[in-house]
């Protein structure tokens, strides 16, 4: 009967993978993303080629390299090793910074929760230096840390470690005073209480933290690397990240790279949030059914 | 499985508890001289008017907070009395109204999260008994669903199976049954019998709902208003096993409408002084 404790598989398998691709494909609500996405592509394709339609540049579209154009600078962008270089680069600072922040936010908040002593102590700090925005601290940054890469992803830390911590005390702060008193009736011992009331408590505001905080990790990590001169790499790009691919679009004058930058920060950010997501449901199952 | 019927325990004795908090920087007497004996093994219903301070006496029970005055023993032992640490118990397991699972923990782990953590057990021997207590509930096929996914009936049972889990000398049950439909709380209150019959733990048990402390209670105390004492106690002579069928004998009938007018009296009183209060 050992085989109790262990609740029935609920993963998925890969035998049905296709089946749920295809059902996640034509899902009415991709139906409408693909709908929206194409209809700023043409906006955005009859706005910037207007200067030939009609005559006249609309304004502000008009300014803007038309998609086709970024997607053949895209496509020479992608057969160039320093496009990805760029990529890698800017995502090792976020895990990097992000990893950071998880593994000291975390610790931080449940201390914060739990002890109010150290709430005490802590939290006014914590809260006077909280609204200094992440970018405030770059030239700090560059000055306390010996490499650039530390000083990116300190201030990438910054970025992501607020939400984190605040999304922890918050989760920690909605726990159940009734759950408290029966763990407690039930002979859970303090330790037992962090781990298996305060922890589980909090890990739905820490998944909701954890987007938040990997959100701001991206405009960060674009604002640094643009500042900061994009490291180590330089002008020559590869180290430089995706920040300093926009920005060294900009000075270069070629304006549909800067569109592609963009554009890979925003699916970039877009795939972190989504995997972070897709942790965050992992570690909470039992909610699945409020989905 | 230990041997629970071997020797009887569970016996309260409350004598002459005072309990007062202070609300607003002024003292408020919640319990004034309350003493009334529960026998061991019997379902001890109160009732009484909303907020008279029933539900401070489950907690000083339960260990939750101390009392000011007066004893409470649970058979030999001393649990409450003034200047005493108050101290929560495994032998005193508390159900409470709005129910309080785990909401991350399956229906099997939250019934055995008390031996777990007390490490009185192997796992897998508490794991085999929540799943006997859970089938004994009528929920054998539950037992890796979440709370989150069961209806607020079948939550309230798991809940009271965890109880049972600790093997307790006493069951605390703060209005367990108030949130639920008039159809679930019927079949509750059979579910609620039919394990007291097999495992008779003395029930302190809190309602509102007359029909339901004359069906379950071996006694029903009424409680005055404000600050909380027995007002009467009501002995229920209708023999065990009670089936659905005692809700139509004349004698249940007699005895809520006894049990009916002694609260609404306390009501009325507790309502007028209230008022006074209000104008005075």
């Amino acid at each position: 009967m050992t085989e109790l404790a262990a609740a029935p598989e609920r993963r998925w398998s890969i035998g049905n993978l296709e089946q749920r691709v295809q059902r996640w494909f034509w899902r009415r609500s991709r139906r409408r993303a693909a709908l929206s996405l194409s209809l700023v592509l043409f906006i955005w394709q009859f706005g910037a080629t207007s200067a030939g339609w009609l005559g006249y540049r609309l304004p502000w579209l008009g300014q803007l390299p038309p998609p086709a154009d970024v997607l053949v600078a895209w496509l020479d962008l992608a057969l160039e090793p320093s496009y990805w270089l760029s990529w890698l680069a800017s995502g090792a600072r976020v895990a990097m910074g992000f990893a950071a922040a998880l593994s000291i936010g975390v610790p931080f908040g449940l201390l914060l929760a739990d002890f109010a002593w150290f709430r005490g102590v802590a939290h006014p700090v914590f809260e006077l230096l909280r609204p200094v925005p992440p970018l405030a601290w770059v030239p700090a940054a560059i000055i306390f840390w010996p490499t650039q890469e530390l000083s990116i992803a300190f201030v990438i830390f910054l970025g992501a470690f607020y939400p984190i911590v605040i999304n922890v005390l918050g989760g920690a702060r909605e726990l159940d005073v009734r759950l408290l008193q029966t763990a407690r009736s039930l002979g859970a011992s303090r330790w037992q209480i962090l781990r298996r009331l305060l922890w589980p408590a909090v890990l739905p505001s820490l998944a909701v933290g954890m987007e938040v905080g990997i959100g701001i990790t991206w405009e960060v990590v674009v604002a640094a690397e643009m500042i900061s001169g994009g490291g180590s790499g330089g002008a020559a790009a590869a180290g430089g990240g995706l920040g300093f691919l926009i920005w060294s679009s900009y000075v270069g004058g070629s304006y549909p790279q800067i569109v592609v930058g963009m554009a890979s920060i925003g699916l970039a950010g877009y795939a972190s949030s989504a995997l972070l997501r897709w942790v965050g449901t992992r570690l909470t199952p039992w909610r699945e059914s409020d989905t | 499985m230990p041997a629970l019927t071997s020797q009887r325990r569970g016996a309260l004795r409350l004598d002459r508890v005072v309990k007062a908090y202070t609300s607003g920087g002024a003292s408020v007497l919640a319990v004034d001289g309350c003493s009334f004996d529960v026998a061991a093994g019997e379902i001890c219903v109160v009732v009484g008017p909303s907020g008279c301070g029933k539900s401070t006496l489950l907690a000083a029970i339960a260990g939750f907070h101390g009392i000011d005055a007066g004893t409470i023993h649970l058979d030999d032992r001393v649990l409450c009395a003034p200047g005493r640490q108050p101290e929560v118990g495994p032998d005193r397991v508390v159900v409470f109204q709005q129910g309080a699972l785990f909401p991350w923990k399956t229906n099997l782990e939250n019934v055995a999260f008390g031996p777990i953590v007390q490490k009185r057990v192997r796992r897998a021997q508490a794991f085999e008994r929540a799943a006997t207590l859970l089938a004994e509930a009528g929920l054998a096929d539950a037992l890796h669903a979440y709370p989150g996914e069961m209806s607020s009936g079948a939550r309230r049972r798991v809940e009271i199976a965890r109880a049972l889990m600790m093997d307790p000398a006493v069951l605390l049950l703060d209005e367990p049954y108030r949130a639920l439909d008039a159809l679930t709380k019927s079949v509750m209150h059979e579910a609620l019998l039919e394990v007291h019959a097999r495992r008779p733990v003395t029930v302190f048990f809190i309602t509102h709902d007359l029909a339901e402390a004359v069906f379950l209670g071996d006694q029903v105390v009424i409680m005055t208003a404000r600050p909380c004492r027995p007002k009467h106690v009501l002995r229920v002579d209708i023999p065990r096993p009670r089936t659905r069928a005692v809700l139509s004998t004349p004698r249940y009938e007699e005895l809520v409408g006894e049990a009916a007018a002694l609260v609404s009296e306390e009501a009325r009183q507790a309502f007028d002084a209230g008022d006074k209060e209000h104008w005075a």
